[in-house]
């Protein structure tokens, strides 16, 4: 097994390893810190149901951004979005037999590739233009679009100009999850595109990255409007003091 | 009028350029000995303030949720930074919600998170310093805690949540705010916020009741401490005597009368209002609710009812079931608490009272959304049923009714510019900027529709306009109830 070949296995373990670990317990956290108030925004629904799609609204539509800024709606909507068929249309380098739909969606992902860049030199052109923007960012606001447009660029350099051996990537990918190793092809574009990628994972759990789970816990959205139906009390806040 | 410069109404409202430090110099007076004690916080700065201070957020982000969260999950998308009337009206870069919780973040950052531990330069992690310290207490207390922030966040981060949670942090250490503690104080003392003692409620009372009867004729009582009243109307305590407030009282006196309810004010519990939110104290919050339980208790009532408050309406409808609660012995038929624009609302639609609009017909008139009512609550049975309910009521008290520019009005309103404890002149200046959208929106109506009256259903709100409003060339009693209006257009003496 070359050292590049190792390298990268253990990046990837390393990477993988951190990143579930770490949002589980993300996750679990923000799970078992209570919420003793209702503090929902307002008008907000009054059944689970409503909050649900409140929630998919969100998510998937984005809807509050949308009311707010429609720049930045336009941006995150199609890096998110872009970045969504990207990363399904990769799932064929981890499934063996790639599923119909995986397959059906190659020809857009390949696109959304675009899409994604496009939002994320919007979003860029914000932070720097927009003094309100500028003035909030921290250099890892910078460096975290460096990183993922790097990912962008340097999977579409390899779609549309380079190329690379997707079938060894294919095989060093499934190699890692069957622990059997492949080696890693040395193709520089390729690995600096798996290089961002693994550190990226790594830092997920411990970046403002944490907005992907952070959204299903934000009470001002995910409490039902039902405070006078229904007592809402806490463990640590039921003490009475009276 | 002012040593500042009162901000210009432009004919498109504009997004301005950031002016580093503008407000920096703004901060409210600091609450002194006796106050901070009956609240049980420490009289001054405590000589380990840095470690109390770290420990109360650490134990704060373990305790609340949103804190948690929201500290957690903002990515800068900077959707916020043009939403906050205090940085609309001061232009100073921290008064943008996103800046205003980085305050914070920075240092729960730097203690308590990896990368702010390992790499601060690189994430905006710092230290917790005096000059940290300094700057908490100067913006957040340029914060009213409005949630419009909030609205428009992706996810839904809450600046009124981290402010909330860095006033308490403040506390702590012992550096509080004298107007609020001040009054959280005189609720725990005398029962309300303006410190007007039992006997003198009474006087108040009896004087006004001969007020209302020289003036319609009709002998509309506005009883107190009554056993066995049906229904206790807790009403912030600036109804009995300010104005325009006291026209909101007025009024709801004789509703109740025309639909013959049996009703009662309690000297126990002579405020609606309750500070302890916006310290972000739960404890001080349920101290100051409990009062109400024991009143409701003590009289024997079946329903409660909340006048026109903002903050108050927002502890009564989300929290009270939860902090004084839960409340099995009253009514079930009744939602707890309700708000006296749902009890007014009902009766119309019941046909229970008789509205001439014409008696409004010099008016013409706006409603402004009060940010708590707007963003915290609810009215009716419909999700947004605090927006029409209380303009219906208005409606079938004036005949010329016309609302704002829609991104000013409903869960998009402005706040007034004095809520959240800043009603104080000792943060005037503030208040006069923070004001500026709204009077801007407000100018807008005037021009285009001749609009002389501003309706409102909160006392801060109506105590801040009638201040503010003058630095715009607005009159100052332009401001009114909504209750104001009813009071005016109920024909008493016609149904009961
Ligand atoms: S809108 Fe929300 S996520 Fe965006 S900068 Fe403001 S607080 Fe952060
Ligand atoms: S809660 Fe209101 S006052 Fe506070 S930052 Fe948000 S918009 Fe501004």
């Amino acid at each position: 097994m070359s050292m590049l070949t190792l390298g990268y296995s253990v990046l990837f373990y390393f990477a993988a390893f951190i990143l579930f670990a770490g949002l589980a317990f993300r996750i679990y956290t923000y799970a078992k810190t209570p919420s003793p108030l209702k503090i929902v925004v307002t008008p907000a629904p009054t059944t689970k149901a409503g909050v649900v799609y409140r929630m998919w609204r969100e998510v998937v539509l984005f809807e509050s951004l949308f009311r707010s800024s429609k720049w930045t709606w336009v941006f995150g909507w199609a890096f998110h979005f872009g970045m969504l068929l990207v990363l399904l249309r990769h799932l064929r380098y981890i499934i063996e037999t790639p599923w119909t739909w995986v397959n059906m969606i190659q020809p857009f992902g390949i696109y959304a590739g675009f899409l994604m860049l496009l939002g994320l030199l919007g979003l860029w052109a914000r932070r720097i233009l927009v003094d309100r923007v500028r003035y909030i960012s921290a250099p890892s606001d910078h460096l975290m679009l460096a990183m993922i447009v790097g990912i962008t660029a340097t999977g579409l350099l390899m779609k549309f100009v380079s190329g690379t051996d997707v079938i060894a990537v294919k095989n060093f990918m499934l190699g890692l999850i069957y622990f059997d190793i492949q080696p890693m092809p040395e193709d520089p574009i390729l690995l600096t595109h798996l290089g961002l990628v693994g550190l990226l994972m790594i830092v997920f759990p411990y970046s403002k990255l944490l907005h992907a789970p952070g959204v299903f816990f934000s009470p001002t959205r995910t409490q039902v409007d039902n405070p006078r139906e229904q007592r809402h009390v806490t463990p640590w806040a039921k003490d009475d003091v009276s | 009028m002012a040593d500042y410069e009162i901000p210009e109404l432009k004919d498109i409202p504009v997004i301005p350029s950031i002016k580093e430090g503008a407000m920096a110099h703004s901060a409210p007076f600091v609450s002194r000995a006796p106050f901070q004690e009956k609240l049980g916080y420490p009289d001054e700065l405590v000589d380990n303030w840095q470690e109390v201070a770290i420990e109360k957020l650490g134990d704060m982000t373990k305790k609340y949720r949103s804190l948690k969260v929201f500290l957690d999950s903002c990515v800068k998308c900077g959707a916020c930074t043009d939403k906050c009337h205090y940085f609309l009206g001061t232009t100073d870069p921290k008064n943008m919600p996103v800046a205003r919780q980085d305050l914070l973040r920075k240092v729960y950052r730097r203690y308590f998170t990896l990368a702010g531990k390992f790499f601060p330069k690189l994430v905006g992690a710092t230290d917790l310093t005096k000059e940290v310290l300094d700057d908490w207490y100067s913006y957040y207390h340029q914060c009213s805690q409005c949630r419009r922030c909030s609205v428009f966040c992706p996810y839904g981060i809450d600046t009124a949540e981290i402010s909330m949670a860095a006033r308490e942090i403040l506390d702590t250490v012992g550096v509080g705010q004298k107007y609020c503690n001040e009054i959280i104080g005189k609720v725990y003392e005398i029962g309300n916020n303006l410190g007007l003692p039992g006997p003198a409620l009474k006087a108040t009372l009896e004087d006004l009741e001969e007020d209302v009867e020289d003036d319609t004729g009709v002998a509309v009582k506005y009883p107190l401490d009554v056993q066995g009243a049906d229904v206790l109307v807790v009403t912030p305590s600036a109804d009995f005597f300010a104005e325009p407030h006291i026209d909101g009282l007025i009024g709801y006196g004789k509703v109740l009368h025309q639909a013959g309810i049996s009703w009662t004010l309690s000297s126990h519990a002579s405020e609606a209002g309750n500070f302890g939110m916006f310290l972000g104290s739960y404890d001080n919050m349920k101290r100051v609710a409990w009062r109400i339980r024991e009143a409701a208790l003590d009289l024997g009532v079946k329903r409660i009812v909340v006048g026109e408050c903002g903050h108050a309406w927002r502890v009564a409808y989300q929290f009270w079931n939860t902090i004084a609660g839960p409340f099995d012995f009253l009514d079930p038929n009744y939602p707890v608490p309700q708000h006296i624009i749902e009890v007014t609302h009902d009766l119309i639609q019941r046909g229970a009272l008789n509205l001439d609009p014409s008696a409004n017909d010099d008016k013409r008139v706006t409603f402004h959304d009060s940010c708590n009512v707007a963003r915290a609550t609810r009215m009716g049975n419909t999700p947004g049923g605090q927006f029409v309910l209380p303009r219906e009521v208005i409606k079938a008290s004036v005949n010329h009714y016309f609302d704002m520019a829609p991104e000013t009005i409903h869960d998009s309103t402005f706040c007034c510019g004095g809520g959240g404890g800043l009603l104080t002149d000792d943060l005037m200046e503030l208040r006069v900027k923070g004001a500026m959208p709204r009077m801007q929106a407000l100018n807008e109506v005037v021009k285009e529709n001749d609009v002389n009256y501003l309706a409102a259903i909160c006392a801060i709100c109506k105590s801040q306009f009638t201040k503010t409003l003058p630095y715009y060339n607005f009159p100052m009693d332009m401001i009114g109830s909504v209750h104001g209006l009813v009071s005016e257009a109920i024909q008493l003496g016609t149904k009961e």
